[in-house]
């Protein structure tokens, strides 16, 4: 399709992601840059990269059982929240692609406005109803809060990957002699398993951001490395080299969950549900 | 287990009593005639008359709103209002 | 694709119900019932009637904090949606550069938010920052901690860094899925760029628009960690969103009364654009 006859807009159009991609990785570099900095050299001296790099901030992080059991703590619950988020979802997905049943058009929209409703709102009663069952401080709290948002949206990416499979495999399946539960797991999660990844991508996205509700329903054991940091910010004299390498260790793992779901991104999203 | 931090006021609760008996009901007409009597109103897309109790109990949530702010503390008005409102949505949308 | 009737059906569904009802519901009826009432701590509470939504209501505080989100949404949809298409559109369609760009530009999409916060806090300040010593050398007067329009600007910008992507992975995806053979019978007809984009292009890109419309208006509705990261509501209450002032009622003065009745008023204006967004994508995927 391409020629050398192009118009000079079209032979430049690689400058235009170009110049977005420079623009989303400086902020990012910065933080980077200052993890690898003493913090009396941030505040003292601004240069480009570090004059004497070191690796004290990330020392800190990796031997005091405070910051690094905070990664631990959040990798924990989200985890947890995509496995319970995406087992649950699965038969539900199913029965919203094949079937109509009572009121299934106004449950789908019900479970759609939990992924619109602010956490905000939901945050004070969220300690009190965890409280009541003395689930304060756990992970398997935090995993089960953010199916609030969660769930909705692997029923809604599933259920437009299962609506992609025709119908007649499961009929085929069921003369074969499958049994619905056989089936299921043999025959039809296999065919959806790209949508099954794009769904536990999301789970994994929207669970590892989130911090407002994470932060109410923990306060020690569970604490997750988000939280960790913004008491460091407002106590411990603002050590700037620490913040910085703490922020980069956050971003690890979404980049490489990115990284390894790249191909079904394109794909989840091709789906249109989001 | 302790739930008195729920707060249950008899007002609320009849509140939510009304709503959870109308869900039944809903489900219960549905479940003698299913479909739920899809037709196009004037808002010119089809609705069923789930989408109908959804716009109505939406509206009259505003239009008591809007009577706190704009008018007063007496909701009785605002209700009527709203129960014509209600009528209106289930005759014409 | 033509659908049985099976009420039994309803099982299959039952477990996400009850797991996120539980989230849900119970939350949602102890709103409401704060929100009558008035409570001095100890679970002790006293009828109050519909004050505090009076209150609410005739409060200056919260119809600022709901312009202010009305506005902030309207600029980064008015930013971001273009932004995303024209990015989208010059993206590589096949070769190596394509996983490299979807990497590169997921990556903001999965940092955490109060993070995201944390990095353009840093990259602004104009003692240690990038950008504000870079604007500071070239004679900008930039401090976002001391003045609402650096403020504004700060946080708008931190939300086209974090946000455009989602925006350009739905309209590439969009894009991807138009044949090659559309592109080949627009070259034969002599079809210019502009029309290539409002006849192929746009349409294809129509769905995937509405739904990047509809989910960046909802979370730029109710941003909370960003902006309290970066300037905590100010100076003064120029940045003051509807959550972070419901937050700081809820949490920071304990006021439940007239939190949970912002909260309530709050919901039901999601739930309404919800409805509404919900319904035009709904009734134009039936149309096709």
């Amino acid at each position: 399709m391409m020629t050398n006859k192009q118009p000079l807009t079209q032979r430049l159009s690689w400058l235009v992601p170009t110049i977005y991609i420079v623009f989303l990785l400086l902020p990012i570099y910065w933080l980077v840059n200052m993890s690898f900095k003493e913090t009396s050299e941030i505040l003292s001296t601004f240069s480009l990269w570090p004059q004497n790099p070191t690796l004290r901030n990330y020392t800190v992080i990796f031997t005091d059982p405070s910051w690094y059991s905070g990664y631990i703590n959040s990798i924990t619950y989200v985890v947890l929240n995509t496995l319970i988020s995406v087992t649950v979802a699965l038969p539900a997905a199913y029965a919203f692609s094949r079937y109509r049943f009572l009121g299934d058009k106004h449950l789908f929209f019900w479970l759609l406005t939990n992924r619109m409703a602010p956490p905000a709102v939901f945050a004070l009663p969220f300690f009190q109803l965890y409280s009541a069952f003395g689930l304060i401080d756990t992970h398997i709290a935090v995993a089960i809060a953010h199916c609030l948002f969660n769930v909705p949206l692997a029923v809604w990416i599933l259920e437009g990957f299962m609506s992609g499979v025709p119908k007649e495999i499961d009929e085929t399946a069921y003369i074969d002699g499958y049994s619905f539960p056989r089936f299921f797991v043999k025959i039809f999660v296999p065919l959806i398993a790209s949508g099954i990844g794009v769904a536990a991508f999301f789970c994994f996205m929207f669970s590892w951001v989130e911090l407002l509700i994470a932060r109410t329903l923990t306060t020690t054991d569970a604490k997750p490395i988000a939280a960790t940091m913004t008491r460091t910010v407002s106590a411990s004299g603002l050590d700037w080299g620490v913040l910085a390498a703490a922020g980069v260790l956050t971003i690890i793992p979404g980049a490489l969950v990115i990284y390894f779901v790249r191909n079904y991104i394109a794909k989840g999203f091709a789906l249109g549900r989001v | 287990m302790d739930f008195s931090w729920m707060a249950w006021t008899l007002p609320t609760a009849l509140f939510f009593l009304a709503i959870a008996l109308m869900l039944v009901g809903m489900g219960v007409w549905e479940y003698v005639s299913p479909g739920g009597n899809p037709r196009v109103g004037v808002l010119r897309f089809e609705t069923t008359r789930g989408d109908r109790l959804f716009v109505s109990l939406l509206g009259a949530a505003f239009i008591h709103l809007a009577w706190l702010g704009l008018v007063g503390a007496n909701l009785w008005w605002a209700l009527a209002l709203s129960v014509i409102y209600a009528i209106a949505v289930f005759r014409y949308v | 694709m033509e659908k049985t009737w099976n009420n039994k059906a309803w099982f299959m569904v039952l477990p996400v119900l009850v797991l996120v009802a539980f989230s849900a519901v119970i939350p949602l009826m102890t709103v409401v019932n704060y929100s009558v009432q008035d409570t001095f701590g100890n679970n002790e509470f006293f009828w109050a009637g519909t004050d505090w939504f009076m209150d609410v209501l005739e409060s200056d505080r919260f119809w600022d904090a709901l312009t202010r989100n009305l506005i902030f949404s309207a600029i980064i949809l008015a930013i971001e949606i273009p932004l995303g298409i024209v990015i989208a559109l010059n993206m590589p369609k096949k070769g190596i550069g394509v996983p490299i760009c979807l990497v590169l530009m997921a990556l903001p999409l999965l940092i955490p938010w109060n993070v995201v916060g944390t990095i353009w806090q840093v990259f602004g300040r104009v003692d240690i920052g990038l950008l504000g010593r870079t604007l500071a050398a070239l004679g900008i007067n930039y401090n976002y901690v001391q003045n609402p329009i650096d403020a504004w600007v700060t946080l708008i910008v931190m939300d086209v860094w974090h946000w455009t992507s989602l925006v350009v992975l739905l309209c590439y995806a969009g894009l991807v899925s138009i044949p090659d053979a559309y592109y080949q019978a627009a070259k034969i007809d002599g079809a210019s760029r502009w029309s290539v984009f409002r006849y192929i292009q746009l349409p294809k890109m129509k769905r995937v628009l509405l739904i990047a419309f509809l989910l960046r208006f909802m979370d730029s509705f109710m941003i909370y960690t960003e902006p309290f990261v970066v300037t905590g509501g100010g100076p003064g209450n120029s940045t003051t969103f509807l959550s972070i002032d419901l937050v700081k009622m809820a949490i920071g003065q304990f006021d439940l009364g007239p939190a949970a009745a912002l909260s309530i008023i709050y919901f039901l204006i999601i739930l309404l654009l919800s409805w509404i967004f919900y319904t035009v994508m709904t009734t134009s995927d039936a149309q096709g």
